[in-house]
């Protein structure tokens, strides 16, 4: 791509702007019309709004836990049950955030929007079972709530027995929740296998896609593979709670350890699917506002299948402390390194495709690079926990919710949001405040290191997890963290109301406004009903060199060299005496 | 490669056919080749979630039975291994008619498609009742899982008023007045396509009654048996316990049939057997009976396991089968209505494939639970 | 089985399989049924799980080559579910095998609260159990028992 005047003597390519008949926002009108929706892109939006909702309200949840750490003997909850409700809202907040946010923000809710677009498709491969994913979300979800309006839901995000099966909290209405949303991923994620598999266009090979599609891609797999093990721990655990079966229970001979074993299998896989596809999503914001060919494409699509697939070989790292044996506890050490290093590579390859890009500082741009910062340190703590003698030290500290928060949050949620940036325009059609969505960006960087940067040193000196109340000696780092949430909170406001704003102030977004040359961008913004009315041309998803800035219309166009249809080839004539 | 041919091309990728777009094939498809094969591959993601879910319980099931073989071996003779044998026997008919009803669609065979899909259906719901007798059963005496276990080995068929077999039988006798009112009432009215459709649903409504049937007979051979020889066990348990001495196992050990009240005579022979000196000659049985000098295996603790993990695989496999009789009298309605053809038999043959793994996990349940020696 | 021929690219998909094979497949099936359940009444030892394991997964080698029509699809839909398989070994293979390493550690309780007493009574109060009328009728059934 080049800034400045477009070449002259050839075709402009821009699909122009959809009429209200055609967007699929407008196209059909009424509230059924959207709650009976088979269009990927509305099932998508309807996530989009019920993820957030989810976050908005999980966040509220962390700042009162946040709050009651500003002082020692805890400053929120007060009284002889103060402590229950201290673990009652951190478990609310850590299961809300895990299985109703974290899990289905990027694959579930951007993932329905861009899947079949960015593939050329019209739809995904089964639109009804598409649509009944997102109301076992819903199903779930209320579930969730409830448990939250019985209130006493205590355990944990991880359910971990004996307690779980002692407590006479609502655990059950959690885990059937749990349960729910685990078949909701199911579906979502063979979904996208298959639409990836056989839905694609004539001239989309595996090596033309999107590097979201491989990280989406790699992300179903383990949805496939992973949640139905959640799903039967989680019936065994109910089981176990309504009629004692005695494989967890050690009331009832069975073993804890083994429960650990159930759930991590789960869970480890898991947060490879909370990361993969902000992998991807980063891949493509990194590649397009750098404007510049991604480095090592191939390498970033196959370590995201790699990571996949050796996700499944680490789940013990969780439990070193839990009482498995010791040689388990160094295999699982010694595989962990291993799923290091696709991580790795993926962070080499994003340094290299910035390095002499023409990198424009746009808010997607942004958080792009501080996910690049923030992960690095995520992944790299990791590390730290990975290996069993530092692991001894550390498990169960607050630096290992340092650790997964640099890892979701500075990870997977900034991701969320960059991609939220980035593909906006072409949800709704509308470009936001990019001043706002800069300084809302930098505010939640600088918020999210306040706010978990000194939990790394409050772990490393002790400081136990999951406490109401802690010694006097960590009380400067705790509030310091408390000030962070603030400006964290602050920050995530501030990209609401930028967004917010936009459907209503906003210019019309152009259908390229940032020069991207994956299939998206081929269609109008918001994209019409049917995304596109031919299989759309397949091109190098990340070869910018015929798309120009149209700097009068403020967009990016594909230009294409005049040509006459192209001459009918007539074959020389053989001469078969040539050959003697 | 210029827009302009590009643009042809694909044109006539997607308008090629002169059949374009039948009323089977979804919008988002360009062919119905296409559409199966994503029905097909989806079905087959579908098979993959099931088998990894499964797993929990085979886990569950191996670690168990690695670490207390005697209580499996104790508890497994519980497990009545004809009515096993015989559901096994049943569910490898219902694949095979099931793979005869998908070749019965590929070939536009309607007529033998209807009846193979009952036949299905029918096997589906003799499993059911087979199963339903064992289950009453085993609560009757109290085998149920640890929180529930109320087994008592001096008095193992308690006097109860419930009546587990009638309550299992009770939505099955709705499910059979249902349909036979919906036959009649279809006669009445003339209407063609309701009596096509609820002539075989009533033969398979009963058939679970004949699988009721057909448990009873299969388990009452035995249970006679036990009423008179009721004293006699808790005799020979006492005998060995006093005696310690072979004659028990050894009269049982001739006794062949390894099914029902028998077993567990012989179960409960051995469970008590202090002494531990079993005529059995294999090393690890010998061993199983030192343990049991400490602990005997019929409690909540131990068998109560066993029978834990026992309803948990062959629970949730009976809900699968309750799911694909779901499926399948879908399809047969459907196949009444003559929806499929060789170019849309996609649900008939992904049902099958969802069948065909329910019978595989029966093919290993059954093994893994009722032959254990 | 059946060739793809000269089909219509899209339209002819369907690969009906013979009777003969369907009936075949069952009657194996059949048999190794039979066979499983015979081989339970010999004594073959801890040998035992190993056969009727490898018998079991013939039989669903069978049924998934035939009547799943597993031997005649797509490599990729072989793979995909095979490859379940190996994700199930995995796990039945790291949690089963630390159950193991940890199980020396593992003291099961065993039930002796009052509630449960008539459960173990035959064991542990033999002596009570001998002292009823019950010992009556074993002497003499002893008897019979023993011949
Ligand atoms: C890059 C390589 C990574 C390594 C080597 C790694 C390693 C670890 C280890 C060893 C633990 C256990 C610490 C302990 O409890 O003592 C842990 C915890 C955790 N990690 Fe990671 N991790 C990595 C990436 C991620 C990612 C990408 C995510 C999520 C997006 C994540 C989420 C979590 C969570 C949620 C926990 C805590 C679970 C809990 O106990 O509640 N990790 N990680
Ligand atoms: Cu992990």
């Amino acid at each position: 791509m080049s800034a400045g005047s477009i070449p002259s003597g050839n075709q402009i390519k821009d699909p122009g702007y959809p009429t209200s008949s055609e967007n699929y926002l407008t196209n059909s009108k009424g509230a059924l019309s959207w709650l009976l929706t088979l269009d990927h892109k509305r099932i998508g939006v309807m996530y989009l709004i019920g993820v957030m909702t989810a976050f908005f309200g999980a966040g509220l949840l962390a700042l009162l836990i946040r709050l009651h750490l500003f002082r020692p003997e805890g400053a929120v909850f007060s009284g002889p049950e103060a402590n229950n409700w201290y673990n009652q809202v951190f478990t609310l907040h850590g299961a809300i955030m895990v299985f109703l946010f974290i899990i289905p923000s990027i694959p579930a809710a951007l993932g329905n929007f861009l899947v079949p677009v960015m593939l050329g498709a019209k739809d995904v491969a089964f639109p009804r079972l598409n649509l009944s994913s997102f109301y076992l979300w819903v199903a779930g979800a209320l579930f969730f709530i409830a448990a939250l309006l019985a209130s006493r839901l205590d355990t944990g995000w991880t359910f971990y027995t004996p307690y779980s099966t002692t407590t006479d909290t609502s655990v059950i209405l959690a885990t059937s929740g749990a349960f729910i949303l685990g078949f909701s991923s199911i579906f979502t994620g063979l979904n996208f296998i298959v639409t990836i598999n056989t839905m694609r266009p004539p001239g989309m090979t595996w090596f033309r896609m999107p590097l979201f599609l491989w990280a989406t891609y790699a992300t179903s797999i383990i949805q496939v593979l992973a949640t139905p093990v959640l799903g039967i721990t989680l019936l065994l655990l109910i089981a176990e709670k309504v009629m004692h079966i005695g494989i967890f229970d050690p009331e009832f001979n069975g073993d804890p350890v083994t429960f650990q074993h159930f759930f991590w299998f789960y869970s480890h896989p898991a947060v490879y699917i909370m990361i993969l596809p902000a992998f991807g999503v980063i891949s493509d914001l990194i590649s397009v506002h750098s404007h510049k060919r991604i480095f090592g494409y191939r390498f970033i699509a196959y370590s995201s299948i790699a990571i996949a697939l050796l996700g499944f070989l680490v789940w013990g790292h969780h439990m070193f402390t839990s009482g498995m044996g010791p040689l388990t506890t160094i295999i699982f050490s010694a595989l962990t390194f291993t799923v290091s290093v696709p991580s790795a590579i993926k962070v080499f390859n994003w340094l290299a495709t910035m390095y002499k890009g023409s990198i424009s500082l746009t808010t997607p741009m942004c958080f792009a690079i501080s996910f690049i910062f923030l992960f690095t340190i995520g992944g790299l703590t990791g590390l730290h926990l990975g290996t069993l003698a530092t692991d001894m030290h550390l498990h169960d500290t607050y630096f290992v919710v340092a650790h997964f928060h640099y890892v979701m949050v500075g990870g997977t949620l900034v991701a969320f949001l960059g991609a939220l940036f980035h593909w906006w325009p072409k949800m709704f059609g509308k470009m936001y405040n990019e001043t706002g969505g800069r300084i809302s960006a930098l505010v939640i960087f600088l918020g999210f290191n306040l706010t978990f940067l000194p939990q790394f040193v409050l772990g490393s000196r002790g400081m136990p997890r999951r406490y109401a109340t802690y010694d006097p000696e960590f009380q400067t780092l705790h509030q310091v963290s408390t000030y962070g949430t603030l400006l964290l909170g602050v920050g995530l406001l501030i990209s609401l109301v930028v967004l917010l704003r936009s459907l209503y102030k906003g210019e019309r977004a152009p259908a390229n406004p940032w020069g991207g040359a994956t299939l998206e961008w081929q269609c109008t913004s918001p994209p019409p009903f049917y995304n596109f009315d031919r299989p759309p041309l397949v091109g190098d998803p990340y070869d910018f060199s015929d798309i120009f800035w149209d700097s009068e219309n403020e967009r990016y166009v594909t230009i294409e060299p005049d040509r006459k249809i192209a001459p009918v080839e007539q074959p020389e004539p053989v001469h078969a005496e040539g050959n003697h | 490669m210029s827009t302009i041919e590009a643009a042809a091309e694909n044109a006539h990728d997607a308008h090629g056919h002169d059949h374009d777009h039948p009323s089977f094939l979804a919008h988002h498809f360009d062919t119905p080749e296409q559409q199966f094969d994503s029905g097909k591959l989806g079905i087959w993601l579908f098979l993959v979630t099931e088998i990894l879910f499964f797993s929990g319980m085979f886990c569950a099931y191996a670690i168990f039975r690695m670490l207390r073989p005697d209580v499996f071996e104790g508890c497994s003779q519980f497990l009545n291994t004809k009515l096993g044998a015989i559901n096994t026997g049943v569910l490898l008919f219902s694949s095979l008619t099931m793979a005869w009803a998908v070749r019965c669609s590929q070939t536009r065979q309607n007529k033998g498609l209807v009846a193979m899909l009952a036949s299905t259906l029918s096997c589906a719901m003799i499993f059911l009742g087979v199963k339903a007798i064992e289950y009453s059963h085993k609560w009757e005496m109290g085998l149920l899982p640890a929180g529930l276990f109320t087994f008592d080995q001096n008095n193992p068929h308690p006097e109860t008023d419930t009546h587990y077999l009638f309550y299992i039988c009770l939505p099955f006798m709705f499910l059979l007045a249902g349909v036979v009112l919906w036959l009649i009432i279809s006669l009445v009215r003339g209407n063609e396509f309701h009596v096509k459709c609820a002539k075989p649903l009533t033969v398979v409504a009963i058939c679970f009654f004949v699988g009721i049937g057909l448990g009873m007979i299969l388990e009452s051979g035995d249970s006679s048996h036990s009423e008179e020889e009721g004293l006699e066990e808790e005799v020979m348990m006492a005998e060995a316990v006093e005696l310690g001495n072979e004659s028990v196992l050894q009269k049982i050990s001739r006794d062949d049939t390894n099914s029902g009240a028998k077993s567990e005579l012989i179960a409960r022979a051995r469970q008590s057997d202090t002494a531990g000196t079993s005529i059995v000659q294999e090393g690890q049985i010998i061993s199983g009976a030192i343990v049991s000098v400490e602990e005997d295996v019929m409690t909540k603790r131990q068998a109560g396991v066993f029978f834990s993990i026992y309803y948990c695989m062959t629970g949730v496999h009976a809900i699968h089968i309750l799911f694909g009789i779901g499926f399948l009298v879908w399809l047969l309605v459907r196949a009444v209505r003559e929806d499929f053809n060789p170019q849309y038999f996609g649900p008939v043959d992904y049902v099958g494939l969802y069948w065909h793994l329910v019978d595989l996990i029966w093919i290993y349940l059954f093994p893994l639970l009722y032959l254990i020696r | 089985m059946s060739e793809h021929g000269q089909s219509k690219d899209g339209y002819d998909f369907a690969h009906p399989i013979s009777i003969p094979l369907m009936l075949s497949v069952f009657g194996a099936l059949l048999a190794l049924t039979i066979l499983t359940v015979a081989q339970a009444s010999f004594d073959i030892g801890s040998l035992d799980i190993v056969i009727v394991m490898v018998i079991a997964t013939i039989k669903a080698g069978l049924v998934m080559a035939f009547f799943m029509h597993l031997a005649y699809d797509k490599p990729f839909n072989v793979i995909v579910f095979l490859s379940s398989f190996a994700f199930v070994a995995l796990f039945l293979i790291f949690t089963m095998g630390d159950s193991k390493l940890t199980s020396v550690d593992f003291e099961p309780k065993v039930d002796d609260e009052a509630s449960e007493v008539s459960e173990v009574a035959v064991v542990d109060t033999l002596e009570q159990v001998a002292a009823t009328e019950s010992e009556q009728a074993t002497v003499e059934m002893e008897e019979t028992v023993t011949e």
